[in-house]
């Protein structure tokens, strides 16, 4: 049943300056509820400014002292058609009383621009049973009477599957304030949801400002009002209202997503060149690096492909410092080769991975975690690689300092991989504060020591210093052909096992220095599972809920994936089973065709089980979103019932 | 040590030639080339050696780069730095490492497969990007190094190990395609068997400032024996571009080389006309603009970058994402 009808006339007096303080509408009425946390969903078509209206929201929660999480909400196409199911465009904001570390399940709160839109989400089984809707009300009299058809149909179902549906003039009421309602709407729902949600105005009026701060004084003044109309409307229209409670902040944060996590962590790490070529769901971070790195001396050079990308970066590694290279899927496969080169030649270079739907093109806006086999094993030969995943916004700019430190320490190729959820998510972490250990140290051009080779393996780490171009007395001829210390083309056998010998064992070089990660749960327990990436929040979500209730669970998260650090094989010992949960694919049990012999494991799974020699299970699900930890929960709990 | 980019005085020591430095021809030789006998690559490696010394290039500082080929092995005969790399990628490489070490003379190596085949859309893209490098297509007109498979300059009728009954497509013509380029700034051809104008010609390439691409007409007695031979028998067959801003051969030339004309290498359309004859084979300076913007220096390349601006920079991005535990300084960007 719908809470509320609006005729469009109801709501505050927009003509005049608006107050602070409520015009219209009695607030001994309205009820206030205090909720622990909210997920909030706003769709339009896209070009209606429902994403900004979203992050707007998750920027106020969050200076607020809220904690908060987003997740972008992106139509495949560039211009899909307006009102369509599939071309939904928007944000989900989660926000809470407390950190949050993923999306959550279903929506509390669903803001629709219009019917089709909302329906895709409702379709896709992203709102919560019977949840509030807060609906745009002008199709239902839209001139094309196949819209407004389509409206009523959906209203109807939408009501008679129990959600409560709260039609908003959203228009009409812009229409008072601005010529061009559809452009305005946005702040409007926004100031709606400052009101439900009890956010300060005042804070908001800001955030407007900056908002649309690289605009004019008259745009930014035009959006406050519509936001205190939307504010003022839900005041006057609206019985309910939410309060989060909020932290106290006793460090500052700072809130972006993990692309630009990666372009401020690539600032950071020293690295003077990054080459790229245009991908989904990478690009926006070397959009934003593009903006930031040249201020500091840093180049973007958009190369004519990938290929040319990873073979640009590997050049410039060589010369000088260590250069990244960024990109997803399908650039990454087409790098593969000169990866090999990178491995072979050991020239430092960071590879950061936004993975993306696969294989081919597969879902290149939606997340998946389908490389790291890819990752760990790609190119042809034996090409011993460094493998990282971000498990977190703040692991996206971490990881890429680690990664250039490893890789110029190792003289190695380091794979960052992070996905597309990460890539768009945004959640606030403590500011990071610059420290010169980040940085590379000049490139040496100090004469080489007489005698000196250019691949002078160290005996027992395989470590080698490279020589750089400048260095007098280094000169020699890097190659991607087999070569002995000198750097010279060795096809003896003697020659072309010393160098795969020293190439691999750096890695373990590498391993002995890496810590163990943390359980997270008790040290030992029926279930334990292992997971990377994107889908940490997820999971130590799930992990948390069932171990209020009693069960035995603990989860681990792993940040190096090759090498792993030591002390795995120990922890699983301490469990009766382990699965992991991946955003991947594997075949399932439950196939008519599926046994444990042919079985495919996702792939962290199958790497445990070879590398540990233990029944390692897995859970996986590509559903093109983002895990939910309420999944993930009743997957787990399901798993647990067949351990006891 | 610690060393700053100033690309400046490096520059102009790279560009002004000899410099204060003194080398003789073996300190840039290393190994035994291990090319055939009579491979024209063995002349062209000697005409390098030869530019390298007379310009004084400090090895040290010097980088050949290379993709896979028979002629990309060019590098590993050269006592400077050599980057060795994939098949088709010598010129990304070459790319990255002048946009790094904008300080560095960079010459690259590259095979008819290597640049005009696999490496295509590198070598488009280069011509665009117009860097500060030498770059020699060594153009056999075959596959050399996989054991003769046509390529794309191998004339129609080419019988190779894949196409027994000859090739099926007429050559392409790459030096029609790069004038065909906007951005493109240096554009010769040369033949391998002409050691002295094949040395003026890469020394005018080495001096040009700008993305300079030499085509050397290179003779693989092993897999196309005899090919070029018509155009050695026949010095008519071989059409010598002269002009007071480009080449003037010298008296001993102009005796043998009688097949002469005129041409400014500042007239664009001019040399489109003559890179379309394959016979007579046009050598000389077919086009040369010095005035093409270079993309390393319009990207600023080889700026000194301290951690202060590392910091500066972070910090200021940082501020517009920062939420100050009480209230106002910065605003959260959205
Ligand atoms: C990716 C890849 N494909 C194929 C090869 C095999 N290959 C090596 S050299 C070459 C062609 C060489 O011809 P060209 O570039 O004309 O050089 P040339 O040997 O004639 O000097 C090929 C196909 C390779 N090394 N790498
Ligand atoms: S095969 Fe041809 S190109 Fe290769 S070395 Fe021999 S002669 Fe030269
Ligand atoms: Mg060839």
């Amino acid at each position: 049943m719908s809470e509320l009808l609006v005729n469009g006339t109801a709501g505050a007096a927009v003509d005049g300056g608006l107050d602070l303080e409520p015009l219209t509408g009695d607030r001994a009425s309205k009820r206030v509820t205090i909720v622990d946390e909210q997920i909030i969903e706003i769709v339009s078509d896209s070009g209606e400014g429902a994403q900004r209206c979203g992050q707007a929201l998750a920027a106020l929660a969050a200076r607020s002292g809220r904690g908060i999480w987003t997740v972008e909400i992106i139509p495949a196409e560039i211009q899909p058609p307006a009102r369509s199911i599939a071309g939904g465009s928007g944000n989900r904001v989660r926000m809470g009383s407390h950190p949050i570390s993923n999306g959550g399940d279903e929506a509390d709160l669903a803001v629709a621009f219009n019917e089709q839109v909302l329906l895709g989400r409702e379709r896709e089984g992203e709102l919560k049973p019977g949840c509030r809707i807060l609906l745009e009300s002008m199709w239902r009299t839209d001139r094309n009477p196949i819209t407004a058809r389509e409206y009523l149909l959906t209203y109807d179902e939408l009501v008679a599957k129990g959600y409560n549906v709260i039609e908003v003039p959203m228009e009409a009421e812009c229409r008072k304030l601005v010529s061009d309602p559809r452009r305005g709407k946005n702040m409007f729902v926004l100031g709606i949801l400052c009101n439900v949600y009890t956010l300060d105005l005042a804070l908001a009026r800001e955030q407007v400002a900056l908002t649309f701060g690289k605009k004019d004084q008259k745009v930014i003044d035009t959006n406050v009002l519509l936001l205190e109309a939307g504010w003022s409307w839900a005041e006057a229209n609206l019985d309910f209202q939410f309060e989060i409670p909020t932290m106290r902040l006793t460090e500052p944060q700072v809130v972006f997503n993990g692309n630009i996590a990666i372009a401020l962590g690539v600032l950071a790490s020293g690295m003077e060149i990054c080459a790229m070529y245009p991908i989904t769901p990478a690009t926006s971070a070397s959009h934003y690096l593009s903006e930031i790195f040249e201020k500091t001396g840093g180049i973007v050079h958009q190369a004519e492909d990938e290929i040319a990308a990873a073979t640009f970066a590997i050049g410039a590694s060589y010369a000088g410092k260590c250069a990244v290279t960024i990109t997803s899927g399908p650039g990454y496969s087409l790098k593969q080769e000169a990866l090999g080169l990178a491995v072979m030649a050991e020239i430092p270079l960071v590879v950061v991975n936004v993975q993306r739907g696969g294989p081919s093109t597969g879902q290149p806006t939606k997340p998946e975690q389908g490389d790291l086999m890819t990752s760990i094993f790609g190119s042809h030969g034996d090409a011993p690689k460094v493998v990282m995943a971000a498990s977190t916004i703040e692991d996206c700019f971490y990881s890429i300092i680690t990664a250039r430190k490893i890789a110029e320490t190792f003289n190695c190729v380091v794979v960052v991989l992070t996905d597309g959820s990460l890539a768009t998510a945004q959640q606030p972490f403590p500011r990071p504060s610059f420290s010169e250990d980040w940085l590379a140290p000049p490139i040496d051009q100090s004469p080489v020591p007489v005698g000196a080779k250019a691949y002078d393996w160290d005996g027992t780490t395989g470590l080698m210093k490279r020589f750089i171009p400048g260095q007098p007395g280094g000169m020699h001829t890097l190659t991607g052909l087999a070569h002995d210390r000198a750097s010279k083309v060795a096809y003896d056998p003697a020659s072309n096992e010393a160098g795969l010998r020293n190439r691999s064992l750096k890695l373990a070089a590498l391993q002995k220095t890496l810590r163990c990660p943390d359980v997270h749960g008790d040290p030992d327990g029926d279930l334990l599972v292992v997971g990377w990436g994107s889908t940490r929040g997820a999971i130590e979500e799930a992990v948390d809920g069932l171990r209020a209730d009693g069960k035995r669970i603990s989860s681990l998260h792993l940040r190096f994936l090759n090498p792993m650090p030591s002390g795995i094989g120990d922890i699983m010992k301490r469990f009766k089973k382990v699965m992991t949960v991946e955003s991947n694919w594997s075949d399932s049990l439950d196939e008519d065709l599926i046994d444990e012999e042919n079985r495919r494991y996702s792939a962290l799974a199958m790497l445990l089980r070879a590398k540990y020699l233990v029944d390692v299970d897995c859970w996986t699900e590509v559903r093109s979103r983002p895990i939910k930890p309420g999944v993930v929960r009743a997957a787990l709990s399901a798993a647990l019932e067949k351990v006891s | 040590m610690t060393i700053s980019f100033d690309p400046t005085p490096s520059f102009a020591q790279c560009l002004l030639g000899p410099t204060d430095e003194h080398h003789e021809l073996d300190e840039y030789q290393t190994g035994i080339p291990r090319w055939c006998n009579g491979c024209g690559d063995n002349g062209i490696l000697a005409a390098m050696q030869r530019l390298c010394r007379d310009y004084d290039l400090s090895p040290e500082r010097t980088v050949f780069v290379s993709g896979i080929g028979c002629s990309s092995r060019l590098p590993h005969y050269m006592k400077t730095y050599g980057f060795h790399g994939l098949h088709g990628r010598a010129l990304p490489i070459a790319e990255g490492i002048k946009m790094s070490r904008p300080d560095l003379p960079v010459f690259v190596s590259t095979g008819d497969g290597d640049c005009l085949s696999i490496g295509a859309g590198h070598w488009m893209h280069a011509i665009r990007y117009n860097m500060d490098m030498t770059v020699l297509l060594h153009d056999n007109a075959i596959y050399g190094l996989t054991k003769k498979q046509a390529s794309p300059t191998s004339p129609m009728g080419t019988k190779s190990n894949t196409t027994p009954k000859g090739s099926y497509l007429e050559a392409f013509n790459p030096l029609q395609a790069a004038l065909g380029i906007e951005g493109v700034s240096f554009i010769a051809q040369m033949v391998d068997w002409v050691p002295e104008m094949l040395y003026d010609i890469l020394q005018a390439a080495y001096r040009h400032r700008g993305f300079s691409f030499v085509r050397i007409i290179q003779r693989c007695p092993e897999f196309m024996p005899g090919f070029f031979d018509p155009y050695m028998n026949d010095p008519e067959r071989v059409q010598i571009l002269t002009h007071p801003n480009a080449l003037t051969p010298s008296a001993n030339m102009n005796k043998v080389y009688r097949n002469q004309l005129v041409h400014d290498p500042s007239n664009l359309d001019r040399a489109r006309e003559i890179a379309s004859s394959s016979d007579p084979i046009p050598v000389g300076i077919l086009y040369q603009n010095p005035d093409v913007p270079r993309l390393e220096v319009i990207r600023g390349a080889g700026r000194v970058r301290t951690a202060e601006t590392v910091q500066k920079g972070l910090d200021s991005e940082l501020d517009k994402f920062t939420i100050w535990p009480d209230a106002e300084p910065a605003l959260v960007e959205a």
